[in-house]
């Protein structure tokens, strides 16, 4: 195994990284915005069961989360069949490891995201709906014209470094078996006694995370017009 | 009587207001006429904030009946379910300046100002006839508005690069933009410096020479006595005492603003 080889059969594990890493975002990101309206509701019972299920999202260890969504339904039963091969019975719908991965990572993020939009809509003062309010300006006016991109200077520091934490986390995929980054490299390792293939992937890393962090701080740059 | 007393553009009539079991305001009654100017003074939790936020809409009151320009905005007997048009419409007839400003920090000077304006303008004819000729007119008054604040020369500033006084002149300047019937002040001074406080006295000042209608909740014993054609001196959410200022400052019936006007001559 040359350097040639080994990185292409490290670029097909990072592949499934950076899918891993860019459907979860994608889809994180505008249910994270819902989970946030639910924690922040009025509607008590809603607000109670938000705050429950963020509890114990992050009362839970991520690894675990993607156990449970992938062997959970082969070891629960419903009557004679596991719930997955009900699930399969039923309309087909039974994740395979990809997919359990993807959605606890969905999830998850969704749920932590959701923490910091609440926290940045939540440090806006008052004072900046009522001046809407009175200068006749309607609720979805005040939020999208006055609030939004407050919210946004605010929850950027937050946000980037959970970003950068969704990065390394996908090598947690590796955990059903998933190949990933970390686990195409720990099969050089096996298969062929290679050591530093492992040293190798880590640059990978450095260097995803490394262009995220210079996005990050165009985007704080570009934000940094207004204070507040 | 000149011709103007005869034209009551506020009547707020047995107004109450409690949070939970708290009674803020009692039965506050008052009329004020068309281009004059209303002072409400008094300790801190007598109820005059309240009593302002309640009549613009702020909080909603627990009794009584506000009135503006003859027509009925509040009422606790009869609520209404106001559609967001007419809500809009109401709620337009007042201004409010904040003791803390409030101004959006994303946006310039002008563009807080205008910025309402632009956003109401989008459901009328002649924007929807002419969009350039509809914002180009609002921006112009805008500046206008501005430039009478005398903040012409700082339109593109944001508020983060203006002092306290400017800021408080600029949403000065947002308020005047939408042009409301009454245009209150909620302590427009107390968020300021003391040396700050002059330029914002001056403009309410020139605001009342031009007979805008206005109420300020104020500790500025020496400028309420100055600008102001009435004085509400309010006490544990009763009005206590109201009336011309020379009488209620030179010769006050109640004991408690004796008291009260006696911590500020100190």
């Amino acid at each position: 195994m040359g350097f040639y080889e080994v990185t292409l059969q490290l670029l097909e594990g990072f592949k499934t990284t950076c899918i891993l890493f860019a459907l979860t975002l994608a889809a994180a990101l505008p249910l994270g915005l819902l989970f946030s309206m639910g924690s922040m509701s009025k509607f008590k019972p809603l607000k109670w069961l938000m705050k429950t299920f963020v509890w114990i999202i992050r009362g839970t260890p991520l690894m675990l989360q993607v156990i449970i969504v992938f062997y959970g339904p082969g070891l629960v039963h419903v009557g004679d069949l596991t719930l997955r091969e009900f699930l399969v019975l039923h309309g087909g719908m039974a994740f395979d490891r990809f997919q359990s991965v993807l959605f606890a990572f969905i999830i998850n993020y969704a749920v932590y995201f959701s923490e910091i939009y609440r926290g940045g809509i939540e440090s806006i003062p008052v004072g900046q709906y009522e001046a809407g309010q009175v200068l006749g300006m309607t609720r979805s006016q005040t939020f999208f014209r006055v609030v939004l991109l407050q919210v946004i200077k605010r929850i950027l520091p937050p946000m980037s470094n959970e970003i950068l934490t969704l990065v390394k986390d996908t090598s947690l995929a590796r955990v059903i078996t998933v190949l990933e980054l970390v686990k195409a490299a720990e099969q050089m390792t096996a298969q062929y006694g290679l050591i530093w293939p492992l040293f190798y992937i880590g640059a990978f890393y450095l260097v995803f995370c490394g262009l995220l962090t210079i996005l990050f701080n165009l985007l704080e740059k570009k934000l940094s017009y207004f204070r507040g | 009587m000149d011709g103007k007393e005869m034209h009551p553009i506020l009547q707020v009539e047995g107004l109450g207001k409690s949070f939970g079991k708290v009674e803020v305001l009692r039965d506050i009654s008052f009329t004020l006429n068309k281009g004059r100017v209303l002072s409400v003074i008094g300790s801190s939790g007598s109820g005059k904030t309240t009593l302002l936020r309640c009549i613009t809409s702020l909080e909603k009151a627990n009794k009584g009946k506000i009135i503006i320009g003859g027509e009925t905005v509040f009422d606790a007997e009869n609520p209404v379910k106001d559609s967001a048009r007419e809500r809009r419409r109401k709620q337009l007839k007042t201004g409010l300046v904040f003791q803390s400003f409030n101004l959006f920090p994303q946006y310039t000077a002008l563009q807080n100002v205008t910025l309402a304006a632009r956003l109401a303008a989008k459901e009328s004819e002649a924007y929807k006839k002419d969009r350039k000729a509809a914002i180009e007119e609002i921006r112009a008054r805008g500046l206008q508005i501005l430039s009478d604040v005398g903040l012409s020369d700082k339109a593109d500033f944001y508020p983060w690069q203006l002092s306290g006084g400017q800021q408080q002149r600029v949403s000065i300047a947002r308020a005047l933009c939408m042009k409301p019937e009454i245009l209150f002040f909620d302590e427009p001074t107390s968020a300021l410096d003391p040396e700050l406080t002059g330029e914002i006295l001056r403009v309410i000042k020139q605001l009342a020479s031009t007979h805008m209608t206005m109420v300020i909740v104020t500790h500025e014993m020496t400028f309420a006595k100055d600008v102001s054609d009435e004085i509400i001196f309010m006490n544990k959410g009763v009005i206590e005492e109201q009336g011309d200022p020379q009488i209620v400052f030179e010769n006050p019936k109640s004991a408690r603003l004796r008291e009260f006007l006696n911590k500020f001559t100190d």
